[in-house]
C-alpha cells in the first residue's frame, strides 16, 4: 500500500471542505442541532418523571454515540459520492490506485470529520445539558470503537451499492442508520423487541454498546464479553464489506460500467 | 524500434455484440500511432481495456513489457491519458487536481513538475481556478497536463484536440510531437480529423467492426488503396469495410 495514494483521496476531501461551505458546515450542523433538540427533550422528560430519574445518558448519551456512528457511516459514503458526483471514476480507476488504498483513504479522511463531529456533540451535550460523556468511563472507547468500525462497514457497503447500482441507488444510502436503529435498540431494551427481531438485533455490533450504555447509566457495569462479542462482529461485517466493494467493483471491471459510469446506468 | 505497448489477441463483447475481435498491435517507442475508425469501430472500448477499466475477455496487454492484467499498479505507473469524456473534477481547481493526479501517480518533486506543466499548457491564469468554469478547450489543456504529471512511458489520447480551436490544435499536436520524438514514450492517439492523424501520426490502425482492417504509413495508406487522401479511406473503411478487407 502506498500512503501517497491514500493521502491523495484525504487530500481531496480537505480541499473540498476547505473550498465549500455547503460540505464543512453539515459536519457539525446535523449532529449540533440533534444534541440541543434531544438536550431539552430529555431535561424536560427528567422534569415530569419520578424525583432522581435522569434521562440525560440513555437518550442524550445514546443520541450522541448513534450520531457519531451515522456520521462515520455517511463519511465515508459521501467521500465516494464526490467521486460519482463529479465523474471522476475514469480518471481515478485508471490511475494505479488499488482498491484497498482508495478504501483506506475513504476511513482516513472519516476518521478526521468524524472526529469533528463527535468534538462539537461533545461539547454541546457536555457545556449546555451536563453530560460529559467520558464520565461514563473508559468504557466510552470501546464504545465509540465498535461504532466507528461498524459505521465504516455500513458505509463501504453502500459506496458498493452505489457502484453496482448507480448514482440514483444514492437514496437508498442515507437513510440506512434510520434503518438500523429500530433493531439496534438505541432508545430502548432490545427486549422490549419482538423475538425475531431480537434475533436481527443479536447480529447487530450496535446493539451491545446501546445495551452497555444503559447497564452503565444505571450505576452497573457493562458485560465486556458481551461487548467484545460486539468489536468481533464489527471487524467480521468490515471485512466482509471490503470483500463487497472488491466484487462490486470487479464486477464493474467486467462489465465495463467503471469506464462509462455516468448519471443514469443503473442496470 | 523498442515496443511500450504490446496488444496480442485482444477479444471483448458486450452480449452478442463483438466490440474488439481479437486485435493485435504494438506501439514503440518515439512512436505515434493512430486509431482510426468510425463510431462503434472499438476505439474507446481497446482504450479502455489498455487503462484497465474494462477487462478483456482474452488476449494480453503488456506495457513496457508488464502484462497489465497480473500487474496493474506497475502497468498505470507507467501510463496515462487524457480523453474529451474524462475531464478533470469540477469541483477543484487546476493546482489542486494536479496535486491530487501527482500522489496518485507518485510523481517525484510534484510542486516543480506541476508548475513546469501550469506554464507548458498555457494555464498559468487558471492556476486557481475550477475546472468546471473552464471552457471545454482549457478543461482539455488540464487534461493533457495531468496526462504528462508522470511522464508516461505510454500515452493514450482519446480525441485530444476534437473542443481546440485550430491555433490550440496546432500547438497541443506540436508538443505530442516533441513529447514522442524524445524518444521515451509512445502515444496511441485516437481521432476523427484525418488531415491532424496525417500530420501527427507515424502510423495508424484502421479498425472496423472491432477488427484491425489496414495498417500502415498515414501518408502513403491513402494511394496504396487507390484513395486521394486519408479522410477518403476513413469513409471507405466506414462504407465498405468488406471491399477493404477482401484487398
Amino acid at each position: 500500500m502506498r500512503p501517497g495514494r491514500v493521502a491523495a483521496i484525504v487530500l481531496r476531501q480537505l480541499y473540498l471542505l476547505r473550498g465549500s461551505v455547503a460540505r464543512a458546515v453539515p459536519l457539525v450542523s446535523w449532529v449540533a442541532v440533534d444534541m440541543v433538540l434531544w438536550g431539552f427533550l430529555t431535561r424536560w422528560l427528567d422534569s415530569v418523571a419520578a424525583p432522581g430519574t435522569t434521562f440525560v445518558p440513555t437518550l442524550l448519551g445514546a443520541v450522541l454515540l448513534w450520531d457519531f456512528f451515522t456520521r462515520v457511516m455517511q463519511g465515508v459514503a459521501q467521500v465516494f459520492f464526490e467521486d460519482v458526483w463529479s465523474r471522476n471514476f475514469l480518471n481515478l480507476f485508471a490511475s494505479p490506485i488499488t482498491i484497498g488504498e482508495y478504501l483506506a483513504g475513504l476511513v482516513t479522511t472519516c476518521v478526521g470529520t468524524s472526529a469533528v463531529s463527535l468534538l462539537v456533540m461533545m461539547l454541546l451535550a457536555g457545556a449546555c445539558f451536563g453530560l460529559w460523556i467520558f464520565v461514563l468511563g473508559a468504557v466510552v472507547v470501546p464504545f465509540l470503537i465498535v461504532l466507528f468500525v461498524f459505521g465504516i462497514a455500513l458505509g463501504i457497503v453502500g459506496c458498493a451499492i452505489v457502484l453496482r447500482l448507480g448514482p440514483a441507488a444514492e437514496w437508498f444510502i442515507w437513510p440506512i442508520p434510520a434503518l438500523v436503529s429500530p433493531f439496534a435498540g438505541v432508545f430502548y431494551p432490545v427486549a422490549t423487541l419482538p423475538g425475531w427481531m431480537q434475533a436481527f438485533s443479536r447480529l447487530l455490533p450496535p446493539t451491545y454498546v446501546f445495551e452497555s450504555l444503559r447497564a452503565v447509566a444505571r450505576g452497573g457495569s457493562p458485560t465486556y464479553s458481551d461487548l467484545a462479542l460486539g468489536g468481533a462482529l464489527a471487524v467480521v461485517d468490515l471485512l466482509l464489506a471490503c470483500m463487497l466493494f472488491r466484487s462490486v467493483h470487479r464486477r464493474a471491471l467486467r462489465s465495463g460500467l467503471i469506464a462509462r459510469y455516468a448519471a443514469e446506468t443503473v442496470t | 524500434m523498442e515496443r511500450v505497448l504490446e496488444v496480442a489477441e485482444l477479444r471483448r463483447s458486450f452480449g452478442t455484440q463483438v466490440a474488439v475481435d481479437g486485435i493485435s498491435f504494438t506501439v514503440g517507442r518515439g512512436e505515434i500511432v493512430g486509431l482510426l475508425g468510425p463510431n462503434g469501430a472499438g476505439k474507446t472500448t481497446t482504450i479502455n481495456m489498455v487503462l484497465g477499466v474494462l477487462e478483456a475477455d482474452r488476449g494480453t496487454i503488456r506495457i513496457e513489457g508488464i502484462d497489465a492484467a497480473t500487474r496493474r499498479g506497475a502497468a498505470l505507473e507507467r501510463t496515462n491519458f487524457a480523453a474529451v469524456y474524462a475531464p478533470l473534477p469540477g469541483n477543484l481547481t487546476v493546482a489542486e487536481n494536479l496535486r491530487i493526479f501527482a500522489l496518485l501517480y507518485g510523481v517525484p518533486h510534484a510542486a516543480a513538475k506541476i508548475s513546469a506543466l501550469i506554464d507548458e499548457y498555457d494555464l498559468v491564469r487558471f492556476r486557481d481556478t475550477r475546472c468546471g468554469v473552464l471552457s471545454s478547450g482549457e478543461q482539455m489543456r488540464a487534461c493533457l497536463a495531468k496526462a504528462m504529471l508522470n511522464d508516461p512511458k505510454l500515452l493514450l489520447l482519446d480525441e485530444p484536440t476534437a473542443s481546440l480551436d485550430p491555433a490550440k490544435a496546432a500547438e497541443i499536436r506540436t508538443r505530442i510531437r516533441a513529447f514522442a520524438q524524445r524518444g521515451e514514450a509512445g502515444v496511441l492517439w485516437t481521432s476523427h480529423n484525418m488531415v491532424e492523424v496525417a500530420e501527427v501520426c507515424d502510423r495508424v490502425l484502421f479498425l472496423s467492426h472491432g477488427r484491425v482492417l489496414l495498417e500502415g504509413d498515414p501518408r502513403k495508406l491513402p494511394g496504396q488503396h487507390g484513395k486521394a487522401t486519408l479522410e477518403d479511406l476513413f469513409l471507405a473503411v466506414a462504407r465498405e469495410p468488406l471491399s477493404l478487407a477482401a484487398e
